[in-house]
C-alpha cells in the first residue's frame, strides 16, 4: 500500500529546495536540492562534518536554513509533523535519565497527544508492540541506563515505531551497535519499505550501503549525487564525496562488490 | 504561632523549589537557580523605583521580568558568543547583579530599600511580615506568597507533565513533533524564577540554591522514576525543613544554615547508602551488576570499520 494516497496527491514525501545552512556564518551546507521518491530506502553518506546530521535537522525543523526550504507531502513540515518521525543519534541524549525503556518509547505516541494529555491504554500497547518489533519487550520496566549501546538504539527504533509515521529520519542508527543488533535494525528498515513508508538513513559505513539500502544520497557542503545505488553510488561520486583518499576508497568499493563475502565473515 | 510559621514557610519553599529543581537538575543547569537569585535585583530595584513602595507583587512581577531576561540573554550569549553556557550565564547574572547594584546605590540609597535585606533574607522575622487585608490579620505574607508558588509550579507541572518530560530528555524530539518547547522552557525558567524569588525574600539566596539543587540530586540518587523523584525531592525538602529548624533550635544557629545543613547530611547519606548506585551497595555488587546479555552483545559487537582492515 503506498502513504502518498493519504494526502490525495502524488506529491513526493521529501522535496528540499536551494537549501543553505550556516552555522555562524560558515556554510555547512550549500544550494542542496533534491527530491526523494516513495517507499524507498535511501542512504545519506559523506565525510565526517559533511553537512549529515545538519540536513535531517533542516527538514525536521530543528535549525533555520538560511535560505531554501522543505516540503513533506508537498506541504510545510508544520502541517505534516505527525507523519515524520525523527531518531536522533543516540548521543544526543542522557541515558542516565529516569525514566524506564516503556517511558522512552511512550515518548513516540506524544505526537499523537493533545496538550495536557497523557498517553492511555492504547498508546501503551503500540508502544509495547514497538518494543517487540525490536526485540526489546522483556526490558519495558528497564531504566534506560541499564542498556547496551545496542539496546538503547532498538529502543530509540521503537519509539520511531510507535509514532506510525511515513517518513523517518534516522541519523547513525548503525553506529556502535553490535552485530545481532545490526541485523535486526536492517530487517525492521526492509519492513518499514515493503510497507510503503519512506526511510532515510544517516550511513557511516560505505562497506554496507550497496548492500543495506536502494537509493544514495551523497553529501559533502554540496549535493554530490543522489539516486539509484547502481548508478549512483560509483567511484567518480565517492571521490568527489570523500576528496583525495581514493586508495582507501578503491579498496572499499572493491569489498562491497563482493559483498557476499563480507556479510558472511561478519556474521559467523 | 511563630514556630509554626516559620517551619510552614519553610516547607512551602522547599516544596516550590525542589518541584522545579528537580527538571533544572536532569537538564545539568542547576545552578540557574543561583545566577537568577541574583540577576533578578534590578527587576527588584525598578519595580520599587516605579512604585515606591516595598509591595511584594509588583517586585515579584520586575524579578520575574529579569529572571526570563537572564535566561534569554545567557541563551543568545551562547548562541552567537559561541560561549560555553556555564560562561555566559556567569556573564550575563553578574552584569545584571552589578547593575541592580548600581540603581539601588545611585537612586535607592535614600530609602528604605536594603539589599543586604532583598538578598539575605532572615526566615526567624517571618512570623512579624504580617499581610493585613480589608484590615484583617490573614497571617505572615510569605507563607501566602510561597503558598501561590507552590501552587503554580504544581498546576504547570501537572498540567505540562509529559511535555516536561520530552522536553528535558529529548528537546530535539520535541521540536520536531510540533510540542510548544519554548512555551514549556520559558514557563519552567518563570516558575524557577517565582520560585527563587519568592523563596529568597524570607529565606535567603544560599538556602534558596541548596533548596533547588541537593533534594531533588539526593532523590535522583535513590529512583529511577521521574514521578519517584518529583514526590522524594519535595520530601526531602520538606524532611531538611523539619530537621533543620530542630537542629538550629537546639544549637541556637541560624535556620537558614541548619536547613541547609540537613539537606547535604540527607544527601550523603543517599549517596553512601542508595540501594541503586550507593556507594557501598556498588562496592559489593560491582560482579554481578554488569548485565549478562550487555557482555555478551558487547563482545559479539564486531565493527564493520575495525573488522575489515582498509589499508
Ligand atoms: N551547533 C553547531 N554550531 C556550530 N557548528 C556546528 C554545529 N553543529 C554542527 N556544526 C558544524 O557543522 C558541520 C556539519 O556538521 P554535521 O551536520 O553534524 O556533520 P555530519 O553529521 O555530516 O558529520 C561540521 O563542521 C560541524 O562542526
Ligand atoms: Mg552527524
Amino acid at each position: 500500500m503506498t502513504h502518498a494516497s493519504k494526502t490525495g496527491a502524488s506529491a513526493p514525501p521529501v522535496e528540499v529546495h536551494d537549501l543553505t545552512v550556516s552555522y555562524q556564518n560558515k556554510p555547512v551546507l550549500w544550494d542542496v536540492d533534491f527530491t526523494l521518491p516513495e517507499g524507498t530506502l535511501t542512504a545519506i553518506v559523506g565525510p565526517n562534518g559533511a553537512g549529515k546530521s545538519t540536513l535531517i535537522k533542516v527538514i525536521m525543523g530543528l535549525i533555520e536554513p538560511v535560505s531554501g526550504h522543505a516540503l513533506i507531502y508537498g506541504k510545510p513540515l508544520q502541517q505534516m509533523r505527525k507523519r515524520i518521525a525523527y531518531v536522533p543519534q543516540r548521543e544526543s541524549v542522557d541515558w542516565n535519565f529516569p525514566v524506564s525503556v516503556l517511558d522512552v518509547v511512550l515518548m513516540g505516541r506524544y505526537a499523537h497527544l493533545k496538550m495536557f494529555r497523557r498517553p492511555g491504554r492504547r498508546d501503551r500497547e503500540l508502544a509495547l508492540q514497538a518494543l517487540e518489533k525490536v526485540g526489546m519487550a522483556a526490558y519495558s520496566d528497564r531504566q534506560i541506563a541499564q542498556l547496551s549501546g545496542g539496546q538503547q538504539q532498538r529502543v530509540f527504533l521503537a519509539r520511531a515505531l510507535a509514532q506510525d509515521a511515513d517518513i523517518y529520519f534516522m541519523d547513525e542508527p548503525f553506529a556502535g551497535v553490535d552485530a545481532s543488533t545490526e541485523e535486526h535494525i536492517l530487517q525492521l528498515l526492509r519492513e518499514l519499505r515493503s510497507a510503503g513508508r519512506t526511510v532515510i538513513v544517516v550511513h557511516h559505513d560505505l562497506q554496507t550501503v550497496s548492500d543495506y539500502f536502494d537509493w544514495v544520497l551523497m553529501l559533502n557542503l554540496r549535493l554530490v549525487a543522489i539516486g539509484p545505488m547502481e548508478t549512483t553510488f560509483t567511484k567518480e561520486n565517492l571521490q568527489k564525496a570523500y576528496g583525495g583518499r581514493l586508495n582507501i576508497l578503491t579498496q572499499v568499493i572493491e569489498l562491497s562488490r563482493r559483498e557476499n563475502f563480507v556479510r558472511e565473515t561478519e556474521h559467523d | 504561632m511563630t514556630t509554626f510559621w516559620i517551619i510552614l514557610t519553610a516547607c512551602l519553599a522547599s516544596a516550590a523549589c525542589a518541584l522545579v529543581g528537580t527538571y533544572l537538575v536532569l537538564r545539568k543547569q542547576a545552578m540557574l537557580g543561583d545566577a537568577i537569585s541574583h540577576a533578578v535585583l534590578p527587576g527588584i530595584a525598578i519595580a520599587f523605583l516605579l512604585t515606591a513602595s516595598r509591595n511584594t507583587f509588583p517586585m515579584l512581577l520586575g524579578a520575574g521580568a529579569f529572571g526570563l531576561l537572564t535566561v534569554y540573554l545567557t541563551e543568545k550569549l551562547q548562541e552567537r558568543g559561541r560561549l560555553m553556557n556555564d560562561a555566559s550565564m556567569g556573564i550575563v547574572f553578574t552584569t545584571l547583579f552589578a547593575i541592580g547594584v548600581i540603581i539601588i546605590t545611585l537612586f535607592a540609597s535614600s530609602v528604605d530599600l536594603d539589599h543586604e535585606c532583598i538578598l539575605f533574607g532572615e526566615i526567624a522575622y517571618v512570623p512579624w511580615d504580617i499581610w493585613f487585608f480589608a484590615g484583617m490579620n490573614m497571617g505572615p505574607r510569605p507563607v501566602w506568597i510561597l503558598g501561590l508558588v507552590l501552587v503554580i509550579n504544581l498546576i504547570f507541572i501537572l498540567g505540562c507533565y509529559k511535555e516536561l518530560k520530552i522536553y528535558a530528555f529529548d528537546r530535539q524530539l520535541a521540536v520536531s513533533m510540533g510540542i510548544p518547547v519554548a512555551f514549556i522552557h520559558y514557563g519552567l525558567m518563570g516558575t524557577v524564577s517565582f520560585s527563587t524569588i519568592a523563596s529568597f525574600e524570607s529565606v535567603g539566596a544560599i538556602l534558596v540554591v541548596a533548596l533547588i539543587v541537593v533534594p531533588p540530586a539526593t532523590a535522583y540518587l535513590l529512583t529511577r522514576r521521574l514521578s519517584v523523584m518529583l514526590v522524594l525531592a519535595v520530601a526531602f525538602g520538606v524532611l531538611s525543613s523539619l530537621s533543620g529548624y530542630y537542629l538550629a533550635y537546639i544549637t541556637n544557629t541560624s535556620i537558614a544554615g541548619a536547613i541547609a545543613v540537613m539537606a547535604g547530611i540527607f544527601f550523603a547519606l543517599a549517596l553512601f547508602f542508595s540501594p541503586l548506585d550507593g556507594v557501598f551497595i556498588r562496592r559489593n555488587r560491582k560482579v554481578t551488576l554488569e548485565a549478562p546479555e550487555a557482555v555478551a552483545g558487547m563482545a559479539a559487537g564486531k565493527n564493520r570499520e575495525d573488522s575489515i582492515p582498509l589499508t
